[in-house]
């Protein structure tokens, strides 16, 4: 009996990929353990083995093809002598039984979060040219910019250099700048975080990465007690120019310990800016406006997103100034504030909305410390209704504190309690249904607006 | 400065102990001239008469918090400091007043500082244990044990960076030499070569706990073992083989062969901090140190061997008792910071 190869995944956010090439042709006889074909991901190359032994019957995607769903059928593979037959080969049912349900759709699939550049608002200040990037170019783009224009900053972390980035965020890096400026580190986070504090006192420009912000935890004592408190410490004589980025918040199945936001943690400490990116223009220009900040500042991106395209302003000079929101869409009944991969679900959720009558504004944060609170006002006193959304733990958090300022800036205006939409008060479950539960979906964001805006359907 | 003097072996051994520490080929015969003895004696009275009117001020209640006193140590910072070039950086932890007087900074803003006023340092939003001076090379001032090790080794990254040729000396204490983030920092300047000398003021216990109680193992200097960074001992009542010993390091640094540790067996007179009744150890431990081996008497005695006149050495401690009593004034003097000094100094302004 015919056996199926699908398009494997390979990473635990990986939703589809380039069939590269084929090492075998039909015909030919393949051993398990073989390497069959090369895959190319938005991280990395990586070679696909057979996992039995037998004779490629059928290919049924070709060399070159683009965005294959993971899941997706490419081969049958049959035993030795037995017949391939093609009738019931059927592609779409094989994509039916794909392991992760978001992606059971057939290739080339629609991205998790897909981009809607239609209602995204041109930055009011560009109006040049722009062209179609990943989240992740930009980030790269924006270091490599910013490393052209100032000889003091560089880059340091785990795999930064010669593995081109755990992320491939910083790939090509070290061939441009050489390792004297992109500097692999051990894997040694508290060590290295508390040196890129002591190359910044000494007026260098690190941008140090943490492979994910959940081992920032390990250095988060230089991060705060070194990097943020320096400069009122020293009565203003010394300061600590560095950027700490890396991704934050859920990725996908990778449990509690590899899974979490602290937007909320650093955003909590006087001394330091919190910087947390939705499409690849603010994460180009954020980026930018980070690494020629004099403080330090923690540069929040999320795992999930990195893959995901946008349009971004072509010009090596394009910033976006850190401590402003954005309206990403307008509505006149509902505030909805996000930042990072929330802002598509609240994206998603306002076109729902729409459909019902609601007409929701979404506002991307993308700075949470020094926090917009002026534009989040200005929407509250026009709509007078505020749902704030973010992935993080509920208590002490970002919404929290949205929720209290908005009381301390606009209590009048307001029509309903503010509702928060959150990740759930537990540590992240591996489970894919109780990840799912664990995490702020549409759903929720539906519900909070609902109620506060008094519509059947709220709890 | 640095000098290589061209003392015969017979000389050194008539003028005193010759400096342990100095051992290859290395400016074995470093007996500096009496200009030089007599600043060394002077950058370490100041230290001791600072410390003394600190401890004497908090008693009074003009200091608060933490107040941790360098007294019995000042060989230690004072011999680095007499072999440092200009621009070559320090960073320490918080037992820091000696460092900073030793880096050239003001006594008078140091001690402001502790009094918390305004011409303090930092404005008097820092304290005892974290003052800077970008101008004088000194990084700090920092509260948390062993945090400035690798912030030292990040400033020598700076340095190879700029390929200025300088050198960190990042200090800490026998109590930090535990400290995790020690090893990641010794693997890293080892790894990459970086220009930093870890001194370990050995002073015999963190806090209450002797080194011996805490620290597995022979010596201290050999913790770098593993890293290949050389290591030396060093007696830190002996600033004379400090200096000695120093020359080495720096020397060793500045040729790009990497990291080096000094282990520098000294000794603290005084308590942990002001409020440490120091129960752990006996009158007569502390005594015995104080008679035999105070680095300053040691220093006195040699310079009075070598001829210098009673009355110069008067002058000098007048001189002395001036700056601070000229410091002691300033700090009492200067008034508090504003209200509004609250919140400044929190981020520095963008346009």
């Amino acid at each position: 009996m015919a056996i199926e190869i699908k398009m494997p995944a390979l990473s635990p956010t990986m939703t589809e990929g380039r069939l590269a090439k084929w090492l075998v042709a039909e015909g030919d006889e393949v051993r398990s353990g073989d390497v069959i074909a090369e895959i190319e991901t938005d991280k990395a190359t990586m070679e696909v083995e057979a996992i039995d032994d037998g004779v490629m019957a059928k290919i049924t995607v070709a060399d070159g093809t683009d965005n294959v769903a993971v899941g997706t059928v490419i081969a049958h593979l049959v035993e030795d002598g037995e017949s391939f037959d093609e009738a019931p080969a059927a592609a779409a049912v094989a994509v039916a039984e794909a392991p992760a349900a978001a992606v059971a759709t057939p290739a080339p699939a629609a991205p998790v979060e897909a981009p809607r550049p239609a209602q995204i608002m041109a930055e009011a200040d560009w109006d040049g040219p722009t062209k179609t990037q990943t989240v992740r170019e930009a980030l790269r783009d924006a270091m490599a910019e910013e490393m052209r224009q100032d000889e003091r900053v560089f880059v340091m972390g785990e795999e930064v250099a010669e593995y081109q980035g755990a992320y491939k965020v910083t790939q090509g890096l070290l061939d441009e700048f050489s390792e004297k400026r992109v500097i692999d580190t051990p894997i040694t986070e508290h060590g290295f975080a508390g040196l890129g504090v002591g190359a910044a006192f000494g007026d260098l420009r690190p941008v140090i990465e943490f492979m994910t912000f959940n081992f920032s935890m390990q250095a988060i004592d230089h991060i705060i007690n070194s990097a943020a408190k320096t400069l009122y410490m020293s009565g203003g004589q010394m300061g600590c120019p560095i950027v700490f980025r890396g991704p934050n918040g859920a990725a996908s199945r990778v449990a509690a310990q590899h899974s979490q936001c602290y937007a909320s943690w650093y955003a909590h400490c006087p001394g330091l800016k919190v910087v947390s990116p939705w499409s690849a223009a603010d994460a180009k220009g954020l980026l930018k406006s980070a690494i020629r900040d004099p403080n330090p500042v923690i540069f929040l991106e999320n795992e999930v997103m990195y893959g995901q395209s946008f349009e971004v302003p072509e010009h090596d000079d394009w910033t976006v100034p850190i401590g402003k929101a954005k309206i990403v869409r307008e509505g006149t009944d509902v505030t909805i504030t996000a930042f990072s991969i929330m802002v598509g679900r609240a994206l998603e959720a306002a076109d729902a909305l729409a459909a019902q009558g609601i007409s929701a504004e979404v506002i991307d944060l993308r700075t949470i410390r020094p926090l917009d609170i002026d534009t989040i006002v200005a929407s509250v006193r026009k709509t007078n209704h505020l749902v704030c959304t973010e992935e993080g733990f509920p208590f002490a958090g970002v919404s929290s504190e949205i929720a209290m300022q908005i009381m301390e800036h606009c209590f009048d205006y307001l029509d309903a309690p503010v509702e928060r939409v959150t990740g759930k008060d537990v540590p992240m479950p591996y489970a894919e249904n109780l990840e799912k539960l664990a995490l702020p979906q549409i759903d929720d964001i539906l519900t909070a607006v609902h109620k506060a805006c008094y519509r059947e359907g709220g709890r | 400065m640095a000098k290589s003097s061209s003392a015969s072996a017979d000389q050194s051994k008539k003028r005193g102990r010759p400096p342990k520490a100095a051992t290859g080929k290395h400016l074995i015969n470093d007996f500096p001239e009496t200009d030089v003895l007599t600043q060394l004696y002077k950058d370490m009275l100041l230290i001791r008469r600072f410390e003394e009117k600190a401890g004497q001020l908090y008693g009074m209640g003009e200091i608060g918090g933490f107040c941790h006193l360098y007294i019995g140590q000042e060989a230690v910072v004072v011999g680095l400091q007499s072999v440092a070039e200009d621009g070559d950086s320090i960073v320490t932890s918080y037992r820091d007043h000696g460092h900073m007087l030793a880096c050239g900074m003001d006594a008078g803003g140091v001690m402001a500082e502790l009094t918390g006023r305004e011409g303090g340092y930092s404005k008097g939003k820092g304290g005892s244990m974290h003052m800077f001076s970008r101008e004088k090379n000194f990084y700090g001032g920092h509260g948390i044990v062993a945090a400035q090790v690798p912030i030292g080794a990040g400033l020598a990254f700076a340095h190879k960076y700029n390929n200025d040729g300088k050198v960190n000396m990042a200090y800490l204490g026998d109590g930090a030499v535990n400290q995790g983030q020690v090893y990641e920092t010794f693997n890293m300047a080892a790894l990459w070569k970086l220009p930093v000398i870890f001194v370990i003021e050995n002073n015999q216990y963190g806090m209450g706990t002797a080194v011996t109680r805490a620290a597995a193992g022979q010596d201290l200097c050999d913790r770098g073992k593993a890293y290949g960074i050389p290591g030396a001992q060093v007696d830190g009542m002996d600033v004379l083989a400090v200096r000695a010993a120093g020359e080495v390091a720096l020397a060793h640094c500045r040729e790009g062969k990497g990291p080096y540790i000094l282990e520098m067996k000294t000794y603290r007179y005084r308590g942990h901090s002001m409020s440490d009744p120091a129960k752990y150890r006996t009158r007569e431990e502390v005594d015995s140190m104080r008679k035999q081996h105070d680095p300053i008497d040691q220093l006195r005695d040699l310079l009075v061997r070598e001829g210098i006149d009673e009355s110069a050495l008067k002058v000098i401690d007048k001189e002395v008792k001036q700056v601070v009593t000229d410091a002691t004034d300033f700090a009492l003097t200067s008034p508090l910071p504003a209200a509004d000094e609250l919140y400044t100094d929190i981020l520095v302004e963008t346009a």
